[in-house]
C-alpha cells in the first residue's frame, strides 16, 4: 500500500477516536457552560471540578440495561441509533479537520504516511456533507416511529415537519456564497478567502451566514429548534424508549453534526484555514470551530423553544424568501 | 478490482432492498427499504465519476422518502403488518409482464454495444456541475423550462387547494371552540 492509502486509514482512526472523544467531552463543556451561565456550579463531584462525569457518565451507558419495548419492531429499533452515528461521521470524510501531516520515517510499519487534511477530497464537499446530514435525521424519524410508543410517533412526526422545514433553507442559504465561489469544493472556500479578514464571505454575504446558522440550529436539534425531543411536552419525543448505549449513540451523533456545522460555517464564512497575521490558520480554525459550539451552547442558555408551527413559519414564511430575495441579487451583482 | 467490487455489492444490495419494498407487508421495512435503495443507488453515479448527480440523487429522494413516511404515519399503524387488498389478477399480470417485456428490450440493447452511445459526450474540460448545466441550458433547455413549470402548476395547485384555512391556526383556537365543533 502506499503512503497516502496508509495516511487516509490513519486519519479515519484519528477522526472516530477525536470526534467520538470530543462529542463525550462536550457534554460536559456543555453542561459547565449552561451552568455558568445560569449561576450555578454544574458538575462538581467526580473528580477535580467535575471533569471525571464523563468517564462516570460513560460507565453508566455501558453497563445500563439494554431495553427493547415489546410491541417495538426490533430490527428497526436497532438500526436507528446506528444510522444517526454513522451518517454524523460519513459527513466528516468531506470535511478538512486538522492539517496535512508526515508520520516520522524512523516510527515501524506506518513511518512515511503521509495522512492528508480531507479524507476523500471529492469536488462536491460541500453538497455530498449536506445530504448526509440530511439523511442523518432517519434516524430520529425510525427511531421515533419503531418504538411503538405515541411520545415517539409525536417526536418522529416533528422530524418529519422539521427536515421539510429547515431542508430548503440550508440549501439556498449555502447557494449564495456557492455562487461567488464558483465551486461547491471546501478547498476552493478556503482558497477564495485567503487574502486577510476583508476577504472573509461573511462580510458579503451577511444575510446568508444568518440563515445558514439558523437552518443548523434546526439540522442538529440545537435548542431554539429541539422540538424532536422537547422534554416539557413529548417527554423525550423519540429517544423515550432508548436507553443505555443506544441512547448514547444519538447523542454522539448530535454532537458530531454540531462539530460538522460549525467547520462549515467556519470554512464557508469565516476564512477557513488560512494563516491570519501572525497566528497559524489551523489554530485558528480550531479557535473558530470552538467559537461556534459555544455559540450553540450559549443560544441553548438564552432563547425559549419554539412551537413547531412557529417553526415552520419562520422557515417558510420569513428564511425562504429572504434567502430568494438573497439569491437574486448575488445573481444580479455576479453577472454585472 | 475495487469498482468492479463495488458495483456487484450495490447492485445486490438495490436489488436486495427493492424487493423488500415490494414484498414486504410491514409498511415501516417497505419505506426504509425504499429510502436505503435510493441512497444506494447515489453509490453506481459515484462508481462512474458523475459526483454532482449522485448527492443530487442523494439530496432529492431522501427529501422526498421523508415526505411518504409521513403519509406512512397518517394512514397506517406502522409497527403491525399490513393486511393488503387482494386486486384483480389480471392486472397485476398484464403489469407484471408488460414490465418484463420493457426490461428485456433495454438488456437486448446491451447486447450490442455500438448501439449505445452518449448524445452529450463529457468532456473533459469542465466538471461535474458544469457539464450537467451544459446539458440542461443548451440541449434540453425546453424539457428543462417545461417540467419547471408543471412544478409550478403542482405548488399552485397545492397552495390553492390547502390555504382556504390557513389564515386560522389550529393552535391559536381554545380547545373548547374546537370540542363543540367536533361534537356536532
Amino acid at each position: 500500500m502506499d503512503a497516502l492509502t496508509i495516511g487516509t486509514i490513519i486519519k479515519i482512526l484519528i477522526i472516530l477516536a477525536i470526534v467520538s472523544a470530543i462529542a463525550g467531552f462536550g457534554t460536559y463543556i456543555e453542561r459547565k457552560v449552561l451552568a455558568f451561565m445560569q449561576r450555578r456550579l454544574g458538575p462538581m463531584h467526580v473528580g477535580p471540578y467535575g471533569l471525571l462525569q464523563i468517564a462516570a457518565d460513560g460507565i453508566k451507558l455501558f453497563t445500563k440495561e439494554d431495553i427493547i419495548p415489546q410491541n417495538a419492531n426490533k430490527f428497526i429499533f436497532s438500526l436507528a441509533p446506528v444510522i444517526t452515528a454513522a451518517t454524523a461521521f460519513i459527513a466528516m470524510a468531506a470535511l478538512p479537520l486538522f492539517p496535512t501531516f508526515t508520520i516520522p520515517e524512523f516510527l515501524p510499519l506506518i513511518g512515511g504516511a503521509i495522512v492528508p487534511s480531507i479524507v476523500a477530497d471529492i469536488n462536491i464537499g460541500i453538497l455530498f456533507i449536506l445530504g448526509i446530514m440530511a439523511a442523518g435525521l432517519y434516524g430520529p424519524l425510525l427511531a421515533g416511529m419503531a418504538q411503538s410508543n405515541k411520545w415517539g410517533i409525536i417526536g418522529s412526526a416533528r422530524t418529519a415537519v422539521q427536515f421539510l422545514s429547515y431542508e430548503v433553507v440550508t440549501g439556498l442559504s449555502v447557494l449564495a456564497p456557492i455562487m461567488l465561489v464558483g465551486s461547491l469544493s471546501l478547498i476552493d472556500f478556503n482558497d477564495a478567502q485567503a487574502s486577510g479578514i476583508g476577504s472573509w464571505l461573511i462580510w458579503q454575504q451577511p444575510i446568508a451566514f444568518v440563515l445558514f446558522l439558523i437552518a443548523g440550529f434546526a439540522e442538529t436539534n440545537r435548542t431554539p429548534f429541539d422540538l424532536l425531543e422537547h422534554e416539557a411536552e413529548i417527554i423525550s419525543g423519540y429517544v423515550t424508549e432508548y436507553s443505555g448505549l443506544r441512547w448514547g449513540m444519538f447523542f454522539i451523533g448530535e454532537y458530531a453534526n454540531m462539530i460538522t456545522i460549525s467547520v462549515i460555517a467556519a470554512v464557508v464564512f469565516c476564512g477557513g484555514y488560512n494563516d491570519l497575521w501572525f497566528i497559524s490558520g489551523w489554530l485558528l480554525f480550531v479557535l473558530k470551530v470552538i467559537f461556534f459550539f459555544f455559540l450553540m451552547l450559549w443560544v441553548r442558555a438564552a432563547w425559549p423553544h419554539v412551537r413547531p408551527d412557529q417553526m415552520m413559519w419562520l422557515c417558510w414564511k420569513v428564511l425562504m424568501p429572504l434567502a430568494v430575495i438573497n439569491i437574486v441579487i448575488t445573481g444580479i451583482v455576479v453577472m454585472l | 478490482m475495487f469498482e468492479q467490487i463495488a458495483f456487484y455489492f450495490f447492485s445486490v444490495l438495490t436489488i436486495g432492498l427493492f424487493l423488500v419494498t415490494v414484498f414486504s407487508k410491514n409498511v415501516l421495512y417497505a419505506m426504509t427499504s425504499l429510502a436505503s435503495g435510493m441512497v444506494v443507488i447515489a453509490g453506481f453515479f459515484f462508481l462512474v465519476g458523475a459526483d454532482f448527480l449522485g448527492v443530487v440523487q442523494l439530496i432529492v429522494y431522501v427529501g422526498a422518502v421523508m415526505a411518504l413516511y409521513a403519509f406512512g404515519m397518517m394512514f397506517f399503524n406502522v409497527t403491525k403488518d399490513l393486511k393488503e387488498k387482494n386486486t384483480s389478477n389480471i392486472w397485476v399480470m398484464i403489469v407484471g409482464v408488460t414490465v418484463a417485456l420493457l426490461m428485456t428490450l433495454m438488456f437486448v440493447g446491451a447486447i450490442n454495444p455500438d448501439a449505445i452511445y452518449a448524445s452529450l459526450p463529457m468532456s473533459d474540460k469542465m466538471n461535474n456541475p458544469e457539464a450537467v448545466g451544459m446539458a440542461l441550458f443548451t440541449k434540453y433547455l425546453v424539457p428543462f423550462e417545461v417540467a419547471a413549470i408543471m412544478l409550478l402548476i403542482a405548488m399552485i395547485g397545492g397552495i390553492v387547494l390547502a390555504g382556504k384555512k390557513m389564515d386560522t391556526s389550529l393552535t391559536n383556537i381554545e380547545d373548547e371552540v374546537l370540542q363543540q365543533k367536533d361534537a356536532k
